[in-house]
């Protein structure tokens, strides 16, 4: 009974989590600021329901850690994700002159010659 | 009660798949656009996983690691193809 009360608070937790993440997504004003939304659905919201499925395979009576190897992914990607995306809103909203210098003599890779 | 929180859970992440097409049709930017995308996988990766505890079967985990990579691999590609015009140089 108290595993049963766990699993579901978990996966509520997960669902409450991404459907905050694509609110944000939705509601937010501005490119970098719609960035920070989702980061909670992937983390926490995702996150939460596959613990709460690791929990309900384990109280099911045939667990398996499987799942682990889905979140240890998405969080290793999510922020190199990020960095894309951030990136393709710098260079394509602020343009060439308001860019920063790059730190050492070369250019900017997205503007460098092929 | 897990059966009800696991239907409850896939109607609000449901929504939020909603939500995030909303997103990727009215985004304004490219950028908006892609992380509509990436959200969208992720959503999906949580759809899966509520119906592989719903019908307790353990064969949607593959389907959602292979989502995970895709998604991934498609954010860094459309991206690349933004900035650089060309994905692989």
């Amino acid at each position: 009974m108290l595993i049963e009360i766990l699993i579901a608070l978990v996966i509520l937790n997960g669902a409450v989590f991404t459907l905050v993440g694509s609110y944000g997504l939705l509601k937010l004003t501005g490119p970098m600021s719609r960035l920070h939304a989702p980061t909670k659905a992937s983390t926490l919201g995702v996150g939460s329901l596959l613990l709460g499925s690791i929990l309900h395979a384990f109280a099911s009576g045939e667990g398996s850690m499987h799942e682990v190897l889905v979140m240890a992914f998405l969080f290793v990607t999510a922020p190199i994700s990020a960095n894309f995306i951030a990136k393709v809103n710098l260079h394509r909203l602020r343009g060439r002159p308001e860019l920063p210098p790059p730190p050492e003599s070369r250019d900017w890779a997205t503007y460098a010659e092929k | 009660m897990i059966d009800l929180s696991l239907y409850v859970a896939l109607g609000m992440v449901g929504l939020a798949q909603l939500m995030a097409m909303v997103r990727l049709v009215i985004g304004p930017d490219t950028g908006d656009r892609i992380l509509a995308l990436d959200t969208m996988v992720i959503n999906a990766i949580g759809l899966i996983i509520l119906g592989g505890a719903i019908w307790g079967t353990q064969i949607y985990f593959e389907s959602a690691m292979i989502f995970a990579m895709l998604g991934f691999v498609s954010t860094v590609a459309i991206a690349r193809f933004v900035l650089r015009g060309d994905i692989i140089e």
